[in-house]
């Protein structure tokens, strides 16, 4: 990368940043709380991100995983226990899980891995829906409070939805660093050459392991934050539906991209809302979308960008190379 | 002189048949032995019972005089037994530093400071020596993929000698690699041997290949040993030129 390109992107991140701090400050409640489902959907996108998109392992359970987060998060408040207590909870629950869900991925990948983990999607939802003693079945829990952050109340739209950003900017941190540690290295590897690996000392098996635990923890993160969001749950927006929307979301943003999770959500949460006026015809519009972006462009959106520009550069040094070779054929 | 790998009686059916049938040897440290035999006479078999990506039928496989059959590939590799693939095996997304890395990372440390020590798990210097030697240097943050193949080929190899092996095995290192890269590969390989006393074991086609670069040679036919010696002494001896050599 070029000193350039560098301030570029360091510019563009310092504009986006503010850009979602100052201008929502004009929205309206409907526009904070979709803002703020943005934020939410995007952790857990980056969670299956990582499991998906790095480690290269299928999941269809990390709407699940959001939904025992939400759980976590609308018993435990409702009791009058703090937020951060059920964050821990919903944390160790869904690492220990998404743990054990890992271990059919040691013996079989791809769809065959894809139907294991929604078999347990299934059963998840059943979980919410039939355990009623604990989760209050179909009639959900309601009256879930906001927490206090360092002091402040976020029952209001605005600090909720910055309560959503700061969360969102911690745990974009964290996957960052894991993302660039030897870690992130063995993902990759994991993702690409199994055997190779295994032959360079990589424990695959605690790498997959460890894949799908913390991309399900960051599941159970999100969770956490949807319901102080909704402050009402039922068992309706965890089934398997929201797995798919959170795979189309990796999928659409460009899979295995650190900012791919951020655009996808975009897409999946906004675009239905931007196509609202079109009335009946959205989702149907919504769909064809969908299918042409993925038609085009199957590596997702910052798959071909990624593509576009690795072609630029290579032309560019192309150009530059019989630059240099018809001055050295025209040198005296 | 110490043994750093021997095989005893080795055995690994598929079915009813009998890829690798009974075969022991062993080899000193600071050895290059060349293992040749026509194609599908087990070698790459017998390569993958020792390295445990398959388990044996039969047999036992010690290094450093502890026995390893059975143990993980993962496991082996920290144990300091190391190896190339007959086809390329490089991480073409990542850069050839990074695949360096990524070769050495698992013998630095512990899962902990993997995730919380520094991105490069101190490996960059070491990287970039190795890049040196063989002679990658201006490809370093080049992405593998984009590489000729045989500078993928001199990469793969360098990958094994990221952990600091005791015993490297390499299958086909020569394979597909043009004349003046095939002279490199072996220059270097000579080199890191003596430098380092790495112990290794060759799987190559290319007579003039193994034959200079190798101590010793042994040969495969059907999955048994049919000779082993000196170069000079295998080319001579007439069970080898009528199994393989040729007249």
């Amino acid at each position: 990368m070029t000193a350039t390109g560098k301030y570029l992107r360091i510019a563009l991140g310092v504009v986006v940043i503010a850009a979602l701090i100052i201008v929502p400050m004009n929205f309206n409640r409907y526009g904070l709380f979709i803002l703020s489902q943005w934020a939410v959907m995007t952790i857990a996108a980056m969670g299956l991100n990582l499991t998906l998109g790095y480690a290269g392992q299928v999941s269809l359970a990390q709407g699940a995983f959001v939904g025992i987060g939400a759980y976590a998060a609308a018993i435990m408040t409702t009791q009058g226990l703090p937020l951060v207590a059920a964050l821990g909870v919903a944390i160790v629950l869904c690492f220990a899980i998404g743990w054990i869900l890992g271990y059919p991925a040691l013996r079989v990948q791809h769809h065959y891995l894809a139907f294991v983990t929604l078999a347990f999607s299934t059963l998840a939802f059943l979980v919410f829906r039939n355990e009623d003693w604990l989760t209050k079945g179909i009639y959900g829990i309601s009256n879930i409070p906001r927490p206090n952050v360092l002091g402040f109340a976020t029952n209001r739209p605005l600090p909720f939805y910055y309560f959503c950003l700061g969360s969102l900017a911690l745990v974009s941190l964290a996957m960052w660093w894991l993302i660039r540690s030897p870690w992130g290295r063995a993902f990759v590897a994991l993702r690409e050459n199994p055997v190779r690996a295994l032959s360079l000392g990589i424990d695959t098996r605690r790498y997959t392991l460890m894949a799908f635990a913390i991309g399900s923890a960051l599941g159970g993160v999100a969770g956490t934050l949807y319901a102080p969001l909704t402050q009402y749950i039922d068992p309706v927006p965890f089934n398997l539906s929201l797995s798919l929307d959170l795979l189309m979301m990796v999928i659409v943003g460009g899979s295995g991209f650190f900012f791919g999770p951020f655009l996808g959500a975009m897409i999946a949460v906004l675009l239905p809302e931007w196509l609202r006026f079109t009335q009946g015809y959205y989702l149907m519009l919504y769909a064809v979308a969908v299918m042409l972006l993925l038609i085009y462009s199957p590596t997702g959106i910052l798959g071909s960008l990624d593509r576009y520009l690795a072609e630029r550069r290579t032309k560019a040094a192309s150009a530059l190379r019989a630059v240099a070779k018809s001055r050295l054929e025209t040198a005296p | 002189m110490t043994a750093v790998l021997e095989v005893s009686d080795i055995r690994k059916s598929f079915g009813g048949i009998k890829a690798v049938d009974g075969v022991s040897f062993d080899v000193q440290e600071g050895e290059i032995l060349g293992l040749i035999g026509p194609n599908g006479c087990g070698k790459s078999t017998l390569f993958n019972c020792i390295l445990g990506q398959l388990m044996p039928t039969g047999g036992e496989v010690k290094v450093d005089g502890k026995v390893v059959t059975g143990l993980r590939p993962s496991e082996l590799n920290r144990l300091g037994v190391s190896r190339t693939f007959q086809l390329l095996q490089v991480f073409p997304k990542l850069s050839v530093r990074e695949n360096l890395i990524l070769a050495g990372q698992e013998h630095q440390g512990n899962m902990m400071s993997r995730l919380f020590g520094p991105s490069d798990a101190g490996l960059s210097a070491a990287a970039d020596q190795m890049i040196g030697f063989f002679k990658l240097d201006h490809l370093a943050t080049e992405a593998a993929g984009g590489l000729s193949y045989g500078q993928q080929k001199l990469l793969d190899a360098a990958m094994a000698f990221m952990g600091g092996p005791r015993l490297v095995l390499l299958d086909e290192p020569a394979g597909g690699v043009n004349l003046t890269m095939l002279g490199d590969l072996k220059e270097r390989l000579a080199a890191i041997n003596r430098e380092r006393r790495a112990t290794f074991v060759v799987i190559e086609h290319n007579m003039e290949f193994v034959m200079s670069l190798c101590t010793r040679v042994m040969v495969m036919a059907e999955g048994k040993m049919l000779a082993m010696g000196t170069p000079a002494e295998v080319r001579a001896n007439p069970a080898v030129i009528e199994a393989y050599l040729g007249h």
